[in-house]
């Protein structure tokens, strides 16, 4: 992978996904992940802001005062921020009500600030984009999977339709309720990362 | 790179107006189309409960517009029962009005923790064919476990018959309190009478199952796992239907004093 924006794009998936790897952005990956829907929702705000903060802040990284930086950039991603929740509210109501405080929450998404911090603060803008985009996939790519697994076994439905009748409903499959609490999620997201650590060993930490 | 203080001010000063620009242009450009969101939503809700649409069922804007034809909002002065004339429902807040002492007063202690009411509260009254009321829908709200729930009642024309209940929004935890949501455990409440023979309140939510309506008029199963919420439940029936609530006005309403 030659090309440095492809790698920028393809490499937070499974290489260096920011939930994965660096573990961050877990507080939300938690909370919007009982249902496919919202977790759906909530990757496309990330990767909605992620990418427009990495590009608006590596426009102007090299006029941003250093001693200011941290809140310059926090300034950008909270208008950015609210401006998808405005958005949400105007075109997904339902969706942005079960969403609740999170879509505000994703100014404290460790993954936002990190990456305007540590690439688009050294990057150009194009590439800066290709970053914000990788990372917004990477962030999804476990959101979605939690988010499916949390909602088939949890309530027996993908996207709201039924897949496995449950008991309550005359079906044959008894939901299992951790699946939607948070402990649920963390069991999830626990087993991803082993998972992805025996396909991929280079991942493992060293043990100090 | 060093920057004179100078320039970072008038830097944090810039962004700070180029960020205001761009919050306040999608606020503003936004709002009307949130507005009508909430309207429809709360509209939605009140159809809902009423059971005048299922629950799932996809609806437009203008399906809810047209069974809204037949649903008439009144405001209800809570104190005093009647209804409250100089309040335009249309653009009444009872959330709104709640926070200023103005237009509200402190609840007395309650286990909803319910802490000020409102002068007024928004009442709706679904009509039959012939314009007659069918159906009273009363706003109601109260603690759960994590935090409050808002709802409404649904009521038969005779005042203690239930006819639905659903709640709009709530913290409540997914799959244990949260099933306040579940059409089925929804489906458990019309035909459920709210109040004894004495006119006390008496539908509760109880530990584990309850019998049909027929024999079992006052009782509704427990949410598994969900006592917390399940008394809530409870407790937010007793307090509006009670004497703090709607008493009054569905006292009045029963003597045939109000004419819609």
């Amino acid at each position: 992978m030659a090309n440095p924006s492809t790698k920028a794009v393809l490499d937070p998936l499974f290489e260096n996904n920011p939930i994965a790897l660096q573990v961050l952005g877990i507080c939300s990956a938690l909370a919007v992940t009982t249902k496919l829907e919202t977790s759906i929702v909530m990757c496309a705000a990330v990767i909605f802001v992620l990418t427009l903060s990495n590009f608006s802040i590596s426009l102007i990284r090299d006029s941003i005062p250093s001693s200011i930086r941290i809140i310059v950039q926090l300034t950008i991603i909270a208008s950015l921020v609210i401006v998808a929740d405005q958005l949400l509210k105007a075109y997904l109501y339902e969706i942005s009500k079960q969403l609740s405080v999170f879509v505000g929450l994703i100014i404290t998404n460790c993954i936002i600030m990190g990456r305007a911090e540590a690439f688009a603060m050294q990057n150009g803008p194009a590439l800066s984009v290709a970053d914000g985009l990788g990372n917004g996939f990477g962030y999804s790519v476990v959101l979605l999977i939690t988010g499916a697994i949390r909602e088939l076994f949890g309530a027996g439905k993908l996207m709201g339709y039924t897949v496995l009748p449950v008991v309550t409903e005359g079906g044959w499959y008894n939901p299992n309720g951790i699946m939607l609490t948070s402990a649920g999620a963390f069991f999830i997201i626990g087993f991803l990362i082993w998972g992805l650590r025996v396909w991929k060993p280079d991942q493992i930490e060293e043990e100090g | 790179m060093q920057h004179s203080v100078k320039y970072t001010i008038l830097f944090a000063a810039a962004v700070c107006v180029a960020c205001a620009i761009l919050v306040s242009t999608s606020a503003v450009s936004l709002a009307d189309l949130q507005d009508a969101n909430a309207l429809l939503d709360k509209r939605k809700n009140v159809l809902l409960a009423a059971g005048l649409i299922e629950e799932g069922q996809r609806v437009t804007a203008a399906d809810v517009e047209k069974l809204f034809e037949n649903v008439k909002a009144v405001a209800v002065d809570l104190e005093s029962g009647e209804l409250a004339a100089d309040v335009n429902v249309e653009t009444y807040d009872q959330q709104k009005a709640k926070m200023d002492p103005a237009t509200s007063y402190e609840a007395p202690p309650n286990p909803s923790v319910i802490k000020r009411l409102p002068n007024s509260a928004v009442v709706y009254h679904v009509l039959g064919a012939q314009g007659q009321i069918e159906m009273i829908v009363l706003p109601i709200e109260g603690y759960g476990l994590w935090g409050t729930l808002y709802g409404f009642l649904a009521l038969d024309v005779d005042t203690t018959t239930v006819r639905g209940l659903t709640y709009y929004q709530h913290k409540e935890t997914p799959g244990l309190g949260g099933e306040v949501d579940n059409p089925r455990w929804k489906g458990l409440w019309p035909g459920r009478i709210a109040f004894d023979e004495n006119g006390e309140v008496a539908i509760q939510v109880i530990k584990g199952q309850a019998g049909p309506p027929s024999s079992d008029p006052h009782h509704v199963d427990g949410l598994g796992g969900a006592t917390i919420t399940s008394r809530g439940v409870t407790n937010m029936l007793r307090f509006w239907l009670g004497e703090n609530g709607f008493a009054t006005y569905l006292e009045k309403f029963r003597q045939g004093r109000q004419v819609s």
